[in-house]
């Protein structure tokens, strides 16, 4: 500090730089102390919301596995602390009380009325379905948007067609929403009057993932059948 | 001895009822409008802005002699960041589906200008007893005010109070109420009411001092 | 003493405010018969409640002092009865209340009272309670059942802060289907059914769900138009506007388009352009002006009924167009005579145009000298410091 009887007191550069290095480094402490601290809790929160997540839209489930879906075609494990490869997908591989698979489960994410609407589904691999959606996160108007979770005659539109072509390279029928009464295929999603975008929304975030992702992990179910 | 603890209480309601940083003030409008739709959103907001505001106050009055002047600002930045980064995990680590509830805002309590400018105006030159306890009643003045609001827009907006519902399933939900203009009419409705009454007293205290 | 503070001019017409409104009011009155009519008890009973609603805030504000106007000068019956009759008649009563409650208190008493606020307090209440309760807003009921003059539509006598009772079974009870209470515009919007242009100008046919008669309306508005009482240009320039758009869309598609007799009687284009656009308060004062506002809302009615999510656009074209007003007076101001464009060309600019006269003495010279301004008579005093 310099005497305080100069005016207009200054500070000598190397004594703002100590300062500040300082309290810097005090921060950096307490910061790193926190993310220490609560690593494990929020890791443990973030594994039970995804547990969660993925057994509401698979209500057999009883454990689940974490996969990524390489661009090459194979599905890899996640391991703790794995740093996903690029290009790869994460998913969800769900299994039931005796350890046999019970369904896929991944993310799809589309535009909705206000903002992005990302929805978690559900892969029935038997039927080569989708058997449900859940949400993960939306801002659609309350009353109008969030009726995709409960209007019965939306939720009737689940399973839904998920074939693949015999190649396996994309789906056989994209999966589209059409206007609401119009739905003729087990593909189509009937839209709810009223909440067409966000009807759509849904279709579209569902039809973008399975297209991408759905080649990737059938050729690869037997890999995925028991718990490994 | 008694009229020091006299005084610390007057400070104290200072910040929860002459300087309210919501209702008379009228600061951190972001948070107070985007995440009272219900009162566990404001409540959380109000004790997340709390340890905050404590913290930081605390750590810029112990340090108050240190830091130099010139770059102050920056030096209360960093250490209001620390701590709402601290608050970030600590939330992540009680509840995730709070976190997502609250979203971006509690990262945006670093620009809350109630932290910066307690910081400024008074932790940097008081020492550390004073301003924790100016820091705590700003604090429960901001949170007192942000319940306020997610009260009354959770009971009209949901029905609901602190999740309980309180009028059945037959109830008419206000719409409006959860959506960004709600927040803006019960703030305006809260303000009203917060004036009608300073003026009320202004005008009883002009009486008194008419009458003496 | 007090001493009243007004704004020019100071020239008193012979026309009071209490006048004006008292003779809307009563033009008002065959248009609440018929809607009475129509309805029954459920109809009588809403426009009860908001009017009374309305009056009942008013009074509160104007005894609470801050504002000018007071309770006898027939305005907010004109909000109250407005705002009925732009509701479905069988809209739950305790959210009439809160309509009306919302019209008077953020429509009007927040800006200072009559004659201060900016938008149209009807229509204020009635955008909050669309944004509140957008279910039960949309909710009609067909006219003309039989046994309205001896019963309520059960959706009317609805428990305050309750959702609405349904009134699915009421009708079904009395062989209509669910869909008898879709108004023409949402048939058209939704379902693509449109209504006959004369049985929408009279109101009178079958069991449509409507408002008033266009036709009742127009001759009500054409009373008070021409005892000067409003403004013809205002409801000329809205009614021009919208059918001229909805006839250039018609022309151009006419199977996407209904034709513009549809867009003008239908819904409350004819109750907004007669009785809600033209309230002095909201409305420019220029003439120009009032072509320019009228287009603007007659466009923007035509443009929110054919492009958004929602069937009608009246009551939003208004209040956007209400927001426009000051600008609109702004760039709308006549030309003073003697000032237009031509006379001013090949002339030069002067300050003055006139010689000053020679015994003019300036208010420096004479020494006057101007009051202090003193609005603010209880201005907050800073807290004493300690």
């Amino acid at each position: 500090m310099t005497s305080a009887t100069i005016l207009p007191q200054t500070t000598s550069p190397a004594a703002m730089i100590r300062t500040l290095g300082l309290i810097a480094a005090l921060c950096g402490f307490i910061i790193v102390a926190a993310y220490q601290g609560t690593y494990d809790a929020v890791q443990e929160n973030k594994r039970i919301a995804v547990e969660r997540a993925v057994f509401k839209v698979i209500p057999t489930a009883r454990s689940i596995v974490e996969y990524f879906a390489t661009p090459a075609g194979s599905v890899t494990k996640v391991g703790a602390g794995d740093t996903a490869p690029v290009g790869s997908i994460k998913f969800y591989a769900a299994y039931d009380a005796s350890d046999r698979l019970a369904g896929i489960a991944a993310e799809g994410v589309a535009k909705g009325y206000s903002d992005n609407v990302r929805i978690l589904f559900a892969y029935d691999p038997a039927s080569a379905s989708i058997s449900g959606f859940g949400l993960v996160a939306m801002r659609e108007t309350p009353g109008i948007g969030d009726k995709i979770l409960v209007d019965k005659d939306f939720l009737a539109n689940f399973p839904l067609e998920a074939k693949l072509t015999d190649d396996l390279k994309k789906l056989a029928q994209a999966i589209v929403t059409v206007k609401h009464g119009s739905k003729t295929h087990s593909w189509e999603i009937d839209a709810i009057t009223g909440a067409t975008i966000t009807s759509r929304a849904v279709g579209r975030a569902i039809n973008d993932s399975a297209q991408l992702l759905l080649p990737r992990i059938v050729p690869n179910l037997t890999q995925l059948k028991e718990k490994s | 001895m008694n009229q020091t603890s006299a005084q610390t209480w007057d400070e104290f309601m200072e910040g929860i009822w002459r300087q309210n940083p919501l209702f008379v003030m009228v600061l951190g409008l972001c948070p107070a409008l985007a995440v009272t739709v219900s009162a566990v959103n404001a409540l959380s907001m109000g004790l997340a802005t709390t340890f905050v505001l404590t913290c930081s106050c605390v750590l810029v009055s112990l340090l108050r002699k240190l830091i130099p002047k010139e770059v102050r600002i920056a030096t209360y930045i960093v250490i209001i960041a620390t701590f709402v980064t601290v608050v970030d995990y600590l939330i992540q680590a009680i509840s995730l589906a709070l976190y997502d509830a609250l979203g971006a805002f509690i990262q945006l309590i670093v620009v809350n200008c109630i932290i910066l400018g307690r910081a400024e105006a008074h932790a940097s030159k008081n020492p550390l007893l004073p301003t924790l306890i100016n820091a705590l009643g700003m604090s429960a003045g901001f949170t007192l005010g942000l319940l306020a609001l997610g009260s009354v827009r959770e009971i009209l907006g949901a029905g609901a109070f602190f999740g309980v519902a309180l009028f059945g399933p037959d109830f008419q939900p206000w719409v409006v109420m959860v959506l960004p203009p709600g927040g803006f009419f019960v703030l305006g409705a809260w303000l009203l009411i917060f004036a009608a009454i300073a003026r009320r007293k202004q005008k009883k205290l002009a009486e008194i001092t008419q009458n003496a | 003493m007090s001493i009243e503070i007004r704004s020019a001019p100071h020239i008193k017409g012979t026309r009071s405010v209490e006048q004006i409104m008292r003779h809307v009011v009563w033009s008002l009155l065959p248009v609440c018969a018929f809607f009475v009519f129509q309805y029954g008890l459920s109809a009588l009973l809403s426009l009860l409640v908001v009017t009374v609603s309305c009056l009942l805030t008013e009074r509160f504000f104007v005894r609470q002092g801050g504002q000018s106007g007071d309770i006898g000068d027939f305005s907010a019956i004109i909000t109250g009865l407005l705002l009925a009759l732009s509701l479905p008649p069988g809209f739950p009563l305790w959210m009439g209340a809160v309509a009306g409650i919302v019209a008077i208190a953020l429509g009007k008493a927040l800006f200072g009272g009559i004659g201060f606020n900016v938008f149209n307090p009807a229509l204020i209440g009635r955008a909050f309670v669309q944004a509140a309760f957008p279910q039960a807003i949309a909710t009609y009921t067909p006219s003309f059942m039989p046994g309205r003059f001896y019963e309520f539509i059960p959706s009317s006598m609805t428990i305050p802060l309750m959702q609405p009772v349904s009134v699915v079974e009421w009708l079904q009870a009395r062989q209509f289907d669910a869909l008898a209470g879709a108004t023409p515009l949402a048939k058209w919007k939704f379902e693509g059914v449109l209504a006959n242009a004369d049985d929408l100008l009279t109101s009178l046919s079958g069991h449509m769900a409507v408002g008033p008669s266009p036709v009742l309306i127009l001759v009500c508005g054409a009373y008070l138009a021409f005892r000067r009482f409003l403004d013809w240009r205002i409801p000329a320039a809205i009614l021009g506007s919208a059918g001229l758009t909805a006839w250039m869309l018609f022309a151009l598609n006419d199977v996407r388009f209904p034709n513009p007799f549809f867009m003008l009687f239908s819904g409350g284009l004819i109750l907004g352009a007669v009785y809600m656009a033209t309230d002095m308060a909201t409305s420019p004062v220029t003439p120009k002006g009032m072509w320019v506002y009228g287009a603007l809302i007659g466009l923007l009615t035509v443009i929110i009924r054919y492009y958004s999510g929602l069937p009608e656009g009246v009551m939003y074209a208004i209040l956007i167009a209400n927001a426009a007003t000051p600008l609109i007076e702004k760039i709308t101001q006549p030309t003073p005579f003697g000032k237009g464009v031509l006379s001013n060309l090949g002339r030069q600019k002067k300050g003055a145009s006139y010689p000053l006269h020679s015994g003019y003495i300036s208010r420096e010279d004479a020494g006057a000298v101007t009051p202090k301004k003193r609005f603010l008579f209880n201005k907050p005093k800073h807290p004493p410091k300690e």
